[in-house]
């Protein structure tokens, strides 16, 4: 297969890459980059477990082919602490407990960052309906719901200390 | 020196979170090495046949290919078992299920292995197929092992029934049928494989029970014990459902590895997963109780028949927990039950979560409603009039010496949400498109392996001369939370704050044999055992205190990081210059804990004994609404109430109530792993439907603390019980709902609105299954008009 070339940045990183077109976005990161954060659950697009943010916006990296990461931004949950310092959802998933095998948890915090993001103060509802793409075992997703309600309060502190 | 614990019953962080939300925690297939090779397993076509031919020559000749390889290239014990040594880790002459492997391919790279895999030819002669338990025990019926397909018949027996349904004044006599469910930890199967530099082989993997699974490795590849290190990566989650498909990956893997020299990478897709996997067991259960008009019960005769699949698997000791407690916590005279398990060409079927009690908690809990409804009482007082108390015989002949706290977990349940108040209002609510009900199920529940086994584990807790502390231990962590319960019950122990610990993930070198991590034992054995070795640590520091300071032993304390004159509290050195002082003074720093469970006894022919050293109690409430027009129930409210001796740490035994409701409210509404003709349907999450955000409720948790002799501290279990009866719960709310009872799991769409399953055919469109309580459930209807 004639390989294509990637220009994309991930965790605040330029890569130029030349993958095979039909490889996939949660490929690269995985066995290309050693980028394991990221976690293979089904490779249909049903569990996201494989959720990373592309330009902001959650997807499912098992769905993304590698020409479509041109140009794009991508973090992954390695990128999620910046300068040395965990997100506040990674603090507040901690606290309640919100992990427990952990494997749903790096798919989840990239939902939940994509929420509050664009929905820094979401209801419980909000919550549900941004994880709902997310399939968790261990949890009932109680925990989880709380620790991201919890980490919008949180982003809200800082950011009205911030200002 | 008693004083209040600092870290036991506190919500403490889990000693693995900071990798796992960072990124960094490694699972199985986060695991790779230079010059690894891919295996790949080459899996049966035909569900049951002989094998007369498989042709390995062009797939060994691909290019970057390494080792093809089939039964015949095993050097030792080809098949295993934890009871019954029938599986085979490569198909020797015969395939029995779908998920069989025939042959093992080792390449350069995946794709490689998968191109050869498909050059092997294998030629099959197909066998009859046996796909239904009930067809399995025909005596024309295919035979899949041996002559007779039965392969376990477990009894209880107590008093006479003859005599108990003859004081009877009525009869209620119900047939319950459940589903294969599968495991869905989200982490599908993976290993590592490595030859080892002085010969054998170490295996890092997503291995649940490392213990086993290195017996059956060993005798596969004749190696001594010593010469097979497994190593449990973190697990992304396993519910009963890492053992012996993980037994098999290993004894590939490690096969490969050991005929290439190389290390060797072997991870299932989802399909291949679903595919090979077993799963819980679907059971066919008739009960036939004998009820007095006061409500109380004089007979109970149940027969139960588990569908084992194509190997025995765990269901010996699976279908042996249904028969002890098949009568659920209620006290009758007379009781006959009779549990079996059968072989069929269908996923063999194992541990999961609730091992074995699921399917008998929904046909008891649907049994006690039905009991209230025909006496004219509520399933509250129903409960609590037949329900256990402390001193109570329990079917096996059983005396329980310890707080039963049945009645306490059913009370403070349906206080919490206003149980009988809403139940009469939901049962005399006109019609109407949507319709809320409200529903009730309790559980006891044996702690531990009881008498299935010899029950016991060990752990090493090990202080630096800093002052650090590394626990291991032979109970491993799936996602449950053990390693921080032993890390929070050792820094107890020894008075130090937990970011001291260092939990070490469980390697079969490094700690002795502790039995399989499974019934709900993680906490009360592995809790123990830490409890032990930090005691026998704890004995070193404090001697080589009294020594260093000159004050007497008993005056001396561990706390908060220091070592302290326990009569004035002054602090007398820190936990660090402690630890470097007893190194000075040569005292050992390492404690082996070990524990072993109280005596169980079981008499196999009587049918009768101390099943197990302690019970768990627990009561569920669901509310729901149904809409009549689709048969869509929505879990609105959820009340969880268990009695879990004492919590170790708060928010894990939260995270237990939450996650085991969870998985119960999927086994009473949502999944189900169909197989017809031996063939499974879903293959993977698009359409085997996992409860998501949208589907679970809020659920109230009620810890209830009775602390029990038995456990550390006086903790019990709670990983199985909070699974066992969610589905009962929301099974008899919908009763309240509508008035239909659903006899079926999971109660779906149709089984809500039609009374039966549709089944879905190749040419389209669905077809009837038929179903033997359609008459029954008409019957109660009437009998509510
Ligand atoms: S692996 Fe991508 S959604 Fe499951
Ligand atoms: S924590 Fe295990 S799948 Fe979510």
């Amino acid at each position: 297969m004639t390989r294509v070339t990637v220009k994309t940045t991930i965790n605040h990183r330029k890569y130029e890459l030349a993958p095979d077109p039909n490889q996939t976005l949660l490929d690269i990161l995985r066995e290309e980059l050693g980028l394991t954060g990221t976690k293979r659950g089904c490779e249909i697009g049903q569990c996201g477990a494989c959720t990373v943010l592309i330009d902001g916006r959650a997807a499912n990296s098992c769905l993304v082919l590698a020409p479509q990461i041109d140009g794009k931004e991508i973090l992954t949950v390695e990128g999620l602490a910046s300068d040395g310092r965990l997100h506040p959802l990674q603090e507040s998933f901690m606290d309640h407990d919100a992990v427990h095998c952990g494997f749903c948890t790096p798919g989840m915090l990239m939902s939940a960052k994509d929420l509050l993001d664009h929905a820094p103060h979401p209801s419980e509802e909000e919550i549900r309906v941004g994880i709902s793409g997310n399939l968790c075992r261990c949890t009932g997703y109680v925990q989880i719901v709380d620790a991201i309600h919890d980490a919008a309060e949180r982003l809200g502190k800082k950011e009205r200390i911030e200002n | 020196m008693p004083h209040p614990h600092t870290i036991i019953g506190k919500p403490a962080r889990r000693v693995d979170a900071l990798g796992k939300v960072t990124g960094t925690a490694k699972f199985a297939e986060d695991y790779s090495v230079a010059h690894q090779l891919f295996g790949k397993v080459l899996r049966a076509t035909q569900p049951h046949a002989r094998i007369l031919r498989i042709d390995t020559l062009k797939a060994a000749q691909l290019d970057g290919v390494e080792a093809v390889l089939t039964a015949d290239d095993i050097p030792g014990e080809k098949a295993f078992g934890i009871v019954i040594k029938n599986q085979a880790i490569l198909a020797l002459d015969r395939v029995r299920y779908l998920g069989d492997g025939v042959a093992l391919v080792a390449a350069r790279t995946k794709e490689i292995a998968e191109r050869a895999s498909a050059l092997i030819e294998v030629e099959y002669d197909p066998l009859s197929v046996v796909s239904d338990p009930e067809e399995a025990l025909k005596p024309d019926a295919p035979k899949i092992h041996g002559d007779d397909n039965t392969f376990v018949h477990h009894k209880v027996r107590k008093g006479d029934i003859t005599k108990g349904f003859a004081e009877a004044d009525f009869i209620i006599e119900r047939r319950f049928k459940t589903q294969f469910v599968e495991h869905s930890y989200i982490e599908p199967e993976a290993v590592l494989a490595e030859p080892l530099e002085h010969g054998g082989v170490r295996i890092t993997g997503s291995v649940q029970n490392l213990f086993s699974s290195r017996r059956s490795v060993a005798a596969a590849l004749t190696l001594d014990l010593n010469k097979v290190q497994i190593i449990q990566s973190t697990l992304g989650g396993s519910f009963g459902g890492k053992d012996e498909v993980m037994t098999s990956m290993c004894c590939r893997a490690a096969l490969l590895a050991m005929r290439t020299g190389k290390p060797v990478k072997m991870v299932n897709t989802r399909e291949e997963s679903f595919l090979e996997s077993y799963k819980r067991h679907p059971y066919v259960m008739e009960y036939r109780w004998g009820g007095k008009n006061d409500g109380s019960i004089t007979a109970m005769e149940i027969r139960c028949i588990a569908d084992g699949g194509a190997y025995a698997s765990m269901s010996p000791f699976v279908t042996w927990r249904s028969a002890v407690q098949a009568t659920g916590p209620y006290y009758c005279e007379n009781v006959k039950t009779d549990v079996y398990a059968v072989y069929t060409n269908n996923n063999y079927t194992g541990a999961m979560r609730g091992f074995g009690s699921p399917q008998v908690n929904f046909a008891i809990e649907s049994m006690m409603d039905e009991l209230a409804e025909r006496v004219g009482k509520d399933p509250l007082e129903i409960r609590l009039q037949n329900g256990f108390e402390r001193g109570a015989l329990t079917a096996t002949g059983q005396r329980l010496n310890h707080t039963v706290s049945l009645k306490e977990v059913l009370t403070r349940a349906a206080h919490e949400i206003g149980f009988q108040e809403k139940w009469s209002r939901y049962r005399n609510a006109p019609d109407g498109a949507k319709k809320r009900g409200i529903g009730i199920a309790c559980s006891y529940r044996g702690v531990s392996l009881g008498a299935e086994g010899a029950d016991a584990a060990g752990a090493i807790v090990s202080v630096q001369t800093d002052g650090s502390v590394i626990v291991s231990a032979g109970i491993t962590d799936m996602g449950q939370g053990a390693q921080t319960q032993m890390s929070q019950i050792a820094a107890e122990v020894l008075g130090i704050s937990m970011d001291r610990v260092q939990f070490l993930n469980t390697n079969t070198s490094g700690v002795p044999d502790s039995g399989p991590t499974v019934a709900s034992r993680g906490t009360i054995m592995g809790g123990s055992a830490a409890k032990n070795a930090a005691e026998t640590v704890r004995v070193s520091l404090i001697a080589a205190a009294s020594e260093m300071t000159g004050l007497p032993a008993d005056t001396l304390d561990l706390r908060e990081d220091y070592l302290v004159d326990a009569s004035t509290g002054e602090r007398l050195s820190t936990f660090s210059e402690l630890a470097a002082e007893c190194f000075r003074q040569g005292k050992p720093l390492y404690g082996f804990g070990w524990h072993k469970s109280p005596k169980t006894s079981w008499h196999d022919e009587e049918g009768r004994g101390e099943a197990y050293f302690t019970f768990v109690y627990g009561a569920n409430i669901a509310e729901v609404e149904v809409d009549t027009e689709t048969g869509k129930v929505d879990v609105i409210d959820f009340v969880s109430a268990h009695d879990v001796g004492k919590a170790i740490n708060r928010n894990t035994v939260l995270g237990q109530f939450y996650g085991g409701a969870a998985m119960g409210l999927g086994y009473g509404l949502l999944e189900e792993f169909e197989i017809e003709d031996a063939r499974p349907k879903q293959l993977n999450f698009d359409e085997y439907l996992l409860p998501t955000s949208m589907d679970v409720p809020r659920i109230h948790p009620i810890i209830v603390e009775n602390e029990d002799a038995a456990g550390p501290y006086g903790a019990k279990s709670v990983g199985e019980p909070t699974n066992e009866i969610a589905a009962p719960a929301v099974v008899n709310a919908i009763f309240n709902a509508t008035g239909k009872r659903v006899f079926e799991l999971p109660a779906n769409l149709e089984r809500v609105l039609l009374g039966h399953a549709l089944r879905r055919t190749s040419d389209r469109g669905a077809v009837l299954k038929d179903s033997a309580n359609d008459a029954e459930s008409c019957k109660t209807r009437r009998s509510r008009e």
